[in-house]
């Protein structure tokens, strides 16, 4: 193992939400078999705000899917609090993304048949105790473009949708897989702030993979993937205002 | 969860063009159900309750002459429950202002008051009055044909003599809902009427007094039938009986009946088919949609919704198409099952329709549809919920292409870039591809039965009318008489042949089964009437034996060969035993046929005859035609080529209206498959299509990439359409083979060539939907949505 697990200052008194070990994810397409994931080991605590750096294929969407309850690992163990997610069944784990996860996917995934405020609400529906549609929207600045449908909005625009759309449950673990990728520097800010300001204020624990380094300034630890495997994770001993930030 | 739903209505509206068609394959399948269901039902549930209402009498007897006092003892035979002795006489009849002649038969009501059996239905006025001799009640066609009314005055000849009568009342009757004149197929009603007068007036006009001629029977609930039968027979016999008969053999209900078995037959067996393809295609389009839906369902998922809460999202959308589709259905079915039997009731003459729409039709239907719909959607559902939601929500990775054997053929080195994407799409989603042939072509196939209906029964008329009959005229003489007599007729002006016939009534037995039929002697070698048979075709008839329609030969059980007794129902009631020397296959009717000087042998009687053909020069035929009408000893004269226009207009209203039904239906699910598969293939290529335009592809070659898929699959599922249309026409030929008609199973290329028009057509119509389509296709707005 070469990762440089860096424990945490006081990491005894923080509670681990996540809790990763021998993590791998085989795919088999025929004859072929890729090694998505091959052996993470990796604690996230409740209420941090994790950043996933890692080059294109590292794996960082498929253990943020296997942490979400999306995907389900090959093999090693995975626990969310005292829940075991590796061995769940499938109905388990449609509660626990009901109850626990908030997601934002790389590919935004809207639904195309429904407007902004309803790609929302389909998730406040069945949420313990959402914030309404509208807040939700208004927190990722779209209030006025709230009854359009997808393919009335930008890249960006369908993006801060997912975005308002992950949020809304209030969930206790936020999952972004480059939530800022189709947005240009001052939107991304703009929705890093959300996510900053949604951490802190609710103490929800945050995860955001990104291909770009300057985001991990705002995180409480950023972690390296490498070829499917935790390569480095470093602490930051001041999280940066997302406000400062600047590409 | 209303968000959920809201999103049942938005898909809705987006696949709308999708829906509809879907929607309109299911009206389609529920459509046939309902109308020949309906259809069907009505046409039965009016003969029962009509039956009912006038107590339709079970058994008929006619005799020469019985005295009416051994009527009563007849009630003691066990199982008889009514007996009604009666008097029929045959009449001519002469109206004003109308040349040609009309003939009838006149029945006996017991004086003033409605019979016990047979009771009239007053359509209008009443029964002749208790002491009038000079009153009569017509059949209903015959007041309409001639517009008459109570009040009406009429000339009756009735036995030779003159009764001048005035028309009481307009009715209809349980025996007479098909009237036709004896030996005829198809009503006449402005030549042949029914009349009923008091029985004391008749029987003074037809010298009847204190006698019968005619009996009506009806039976306990459990009562032998057949013993009942010989009992009458055994009593009678001595009064020129030509034997007792159940109801099925009285021509009006055996014609009525079997109308109905066939309509029944047709009833189960076409929208079987109909409902089976529908089920299929919908079964293959509902999964190809959801399909299409994968990634939404994986949201669905990612957040959490269960696998129940999805499903039930998809089949509510499901279940509003079909609810959609089999509402449309049920009430076309129904306008259309209306309509049909309104056609009938021009032939049938029935008081009222019942009408109903049965409870357990609407839920069949429903849930023949409900069951095909959901069966897809849910499949594919499941197929969708059991992917983790991480794949199923990944961009469809580029598809791999296997290089099979299509890859290193000469065909695909022969063609073009876009061609090849053609074959390569083909290739790769073969079981889809598979699918939509089989779908298209099953349509197609429907296309076949519905136009297989309309050939084969025109194709079974012309064989009975072109290659059976050949005659103009024929002729039936009311009593047996010397072939003399008819030989006359060769020197009527215009005649220019003559074949004469003698017809005997007889009861055939074969072992335990029986079969009352009249027994036709013929020439050896009849030129005038054909017997389409290898056997005799060439060489006429056998010396000895009888010759039988198959279908009956079959029913009896026969094989050319085989023993067979003969029982004379007339004359000296003989009963021989002569054997089946061959068979005919003739698709209308039955028949027995024997040389006409060994029937004067196995009976026993000297040379009679009871008819003639004749072939007459057309343009004499009218006069010849009153002529021969005036003679006293013709009974009836049957214009062949009228009658078989009169059959040709009666198929074409009622067989043909359910073809026709069948045709338009078929050919609406053809264009609704082609249309969603189309519609689909587009879908899922539209991407595709936008890429290959943004790399230079010109709108031609990217349309081709799309309407050379459809209409390679187009061509592919004419041959399933032939091979199952082939199919589907047999069986519907085998539901329809009754004693009455028997249609040929001949598919000929016309039909073929009909099923294969039928799928281009849609196809091509489907692709120029989609053609404009494409025109609208955004690039940008396709390669932006990602999902
Ligand atoms: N469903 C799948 N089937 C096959 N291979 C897959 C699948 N999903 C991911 N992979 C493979 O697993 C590896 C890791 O993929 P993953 O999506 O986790 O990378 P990533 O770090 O998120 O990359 P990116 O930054 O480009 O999004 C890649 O090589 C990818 O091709
Ligand atoms: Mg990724």
């Amino acid at each position: 193992m070469n990762a440089i697990v860096a424990p945490a200052a006081g990491s005894g008194r923080r509670e681990v939400i996540f809790h990763a070990s021998g993590v791998t994810r085989v795919y088999r397409m025929g004859e072929v078999t890729i090694q998505a994931l091959r052996g993470v080991d990796l604690e996230v605590y409740a209420g941090e705000l994790v950043v996933m750096l890692g080059a294109s294929g590292s794996g960082k969407s498929t253990l943020l899917n296997i942490m979400g309850g999306l995907d389900t690992a090959t093999a090693g163990e995975v626990r969310y609090r005292d829940q075991d997610l590796a061995q769940a069944s499938e109905r388990v784990l449609t509660t626990f993304r009901r109850d626990h996860v908030g997601f934002v996917f790389q590919f935004y995934n809207l639904i195309a048949s429904l407007t902004a405020r309803e790609n929302v609400a389909i998730v406040t529906d069945i949420a313990r105790d959402p914030m309404p549609p509208e807040e939700a929207l208004a927190l990722v600045g779209l209030e006025d473009r709230m009854d359009h449908f997808p393919s009335q909005l930008s890249g960006g625009e369908q993006q801060r949708v997912a975005i308002a759309r992950a949020i809304a449950k209030q969930p206790a673990v936020l999952l972004c897989d480059e939530p800022t990728g189709a947005l240009d520097s001052q939107t991304g800010i703009r929705v890093l702030e959300v996510l900053a300001h949604i951490n802190e204020r609710l103490n929800t624990t945050v995860a955001i993979i990104t291909h770009n380094a300057v985001i991990g300034e705002m995180a409480d630890r950023v972690i390296h993937l490498r070829d499917g495997r935790v390569d480095s994770i470093v602490e930051n001993p001041q999280r940066a205002d997302p406000a400062t930030l600047r590409w | 969860m209303r968000t959920l739903h809201l999103k049942v209505l938005r898909d809705l509206a987006r696949l709308r063009g999708q829906a509809a068609a879907i929607a309109l394959v299911i009206a389609s399948g529920v459509l046939t159900l309902v109308f020949s269901v309906m259809g069907h039902d009505a046409l039965s549930l009016t003969q029962e309750r009509f039956y009912a209402e006038r107590h339709f009498a079970d058994v008929f007897a006619e005799v020469n002459r019985a005295p009416r006092r051994i009527a009563d003892p007849l009630r003691e035979i066990p199982g008889v429950a009514e007996v009604e002795p009666r008097v029929r006489a045959p009449a001519r009849l002469e109206l004003d202002g109308f040349d040609d002649p009309i003939r009838g038969q006149v029945l006996s009501l017991p004086d003033g008051r409605q019979p016990a059996l047979n009771q009239l239905h007053l359509r209008e006025g009443r029964l002749p009055e208790r002491a009038r001799s000079d009153e009569v009640v017509v059949s209903d066609g015959f007041a309409e044909a001639h517009g008459l009314v109570a009040g009406d005055a009429l000339r009756l000849i009735i036995g030779g003599r003159l009764v001048e009568v005035r028309v009481s009342g307009i009715a209809l009757s349980p025996e007479f809902i098909y009237q036709v004149s004896p030996g005829h197929l198809m009503p006449d009603y402005e030549r042949y009427a029914i009349l009923w007068m008091n029985e004391s007036a008749l029987a003074a006009a037809y010298g009847m007094e204190g006698a019968f001629n005619s009996l009506s029977v009806s039976l306990q609930r459990d009562a032998d039938r057949e013993a009942v039968i010989d009992a009458l027979d055994a009593a009678l016999a001595r009064y020129g009986g030509t034997g007792a008969h159940g109801r099925d053999e009285l021509f009006s209900h055996e014609f009525v009946t079997l109308e109905i078995q066939q309509l029944g037959m047709m009833a189960v067996v076409v929208p079987a088919i109909f409902l089976l393809v529908s089920a299929f295609l919908l079964h293959v389009v509902m999964g190809r949609i959801i399909r299409g839906q994968r990634d939404q369902i994986a949201i669905l998922k990612a957040f959490g919704y269960g696998n129940l809460a999805i499903a039930w999202h998809y089949v509510l959308l499901t279940a509003l198409i079909v609810l959609a589709g089999s509402i449309a259905g049920i009430a076309l079915g129904a306008w259309t099952a209306f309509a049909l039997v309104d056609l009938y009731m021009e032939y049938f003459r029935f008081p009222e329709l019942s009408f109903r729409l049965q409870g357990w039709l609407v839920l069949l239907a429903l849930g023949v549809a409900m069951v095909a719909a959901l069966l897809g959607t849910l499949q594919a559902v499941w197929q969708a919920v059991r992917m983790q939601p991480a794949e199923a929500m990944r961009p469809p990775a580029p598809e791999r292409f296997g290089r099979g054997w299509l890859e290193g053929s000469a065909l695909m080195r022969g063609l073009g870039q876009s061609s090849r994407i053609i074959l390569r799409n083909l290739a790769r989603h073969r079981l889809k591809s598979l699918a939509s042939v089989i779908g298209i072509g099953l349509s197609g196939g429907l296309l076949l039965i519905g136009a297989y209906q309309l050939q084969a029964v025109s194709h079974m008329i012309d064989q009975q009318y072109r290659m059976t009959l050949q005659m103009d005229v024929d002729v039936a003489f009311t009593d047996p008489v010397p072939p003399r007599v008819a030989g006359e007729l060769r020197h009527e002006p215009g005649v220019l042949a003559v074949e004469t016939w003698r017809s005997a009534p007889v009861r055939l037995h074969a072992g335990a089964r029986s079969e009352r039929i009249g027994l036709l002697g013929m020439d050896p070698e009849p030129r005038l009437r054909r017997l389409p048979s290898a056997q005799v075709g060439e060489t006429g008839l056998p010396t000895a034996g009888v010759v039988l329609t198959d279908y009956l030969a079959d029913q009896l059980g026969l094989e050319a060969g085989d023993a067979l007794e003969i029982e004379f129902l007339e004359g000296r009631r003989r009963t021989v035993t002569t054997q089946l020397a061959g068979v005919v296959d003739e698709p209308m009717g039955t028949g027995a046929y024997i040389r006409r000087d060994a029937l004067h042998r196995l009976k026993g009687e000297g040379p009679a005859v009871t008819g003639t053909w004749l072939l007459v020069d057309s343009e004499y035929e009218e006069a010849l035609y009153d002529s021969l009408f005036d003679r006293p000893e013709v009974a009836s004269v049957e214009r062949v080529r009228e009658a078989e226009a009169n059959v040709r207009e009666y198929m074409e209203e009622t067989v043909l209206v359910f073809a026709a039904v069948f045709v338009l239906l078929a050919g609406s699910i053809a264009f609704a498959v082609t249309y969603n598969n189309a519609r689909i293939a587009y879908a899922e290529r539209e991407r595709e299509l936008a890429t290959l335009e943004v790399l230079g592809y010109s709108r031609a070659q990217v349309s081709w990439v799309l309407l050379g898929e459809i209409a390679l699959v187009s061509l592919a599922a004419i041959p399933v359409a032939w091979a199952s249309g082939t199919g589907f026409a047999w069986l519907l030929n085998q539901a329809l083979t009754l004693e009455f008609v028997r249609l040929p199973f001949v598919i000929t290329p016309q039909l073929y060539g009909f099923a294969a028009l039928g799928i281009i057509m849609a196809s091509t119509l489907s692709g120029l939907l989609i053609l404009r389509r494409l025109r609208g296709l955004d690039r940008v707005q396709a390669l932006k949505a990602a999902e």
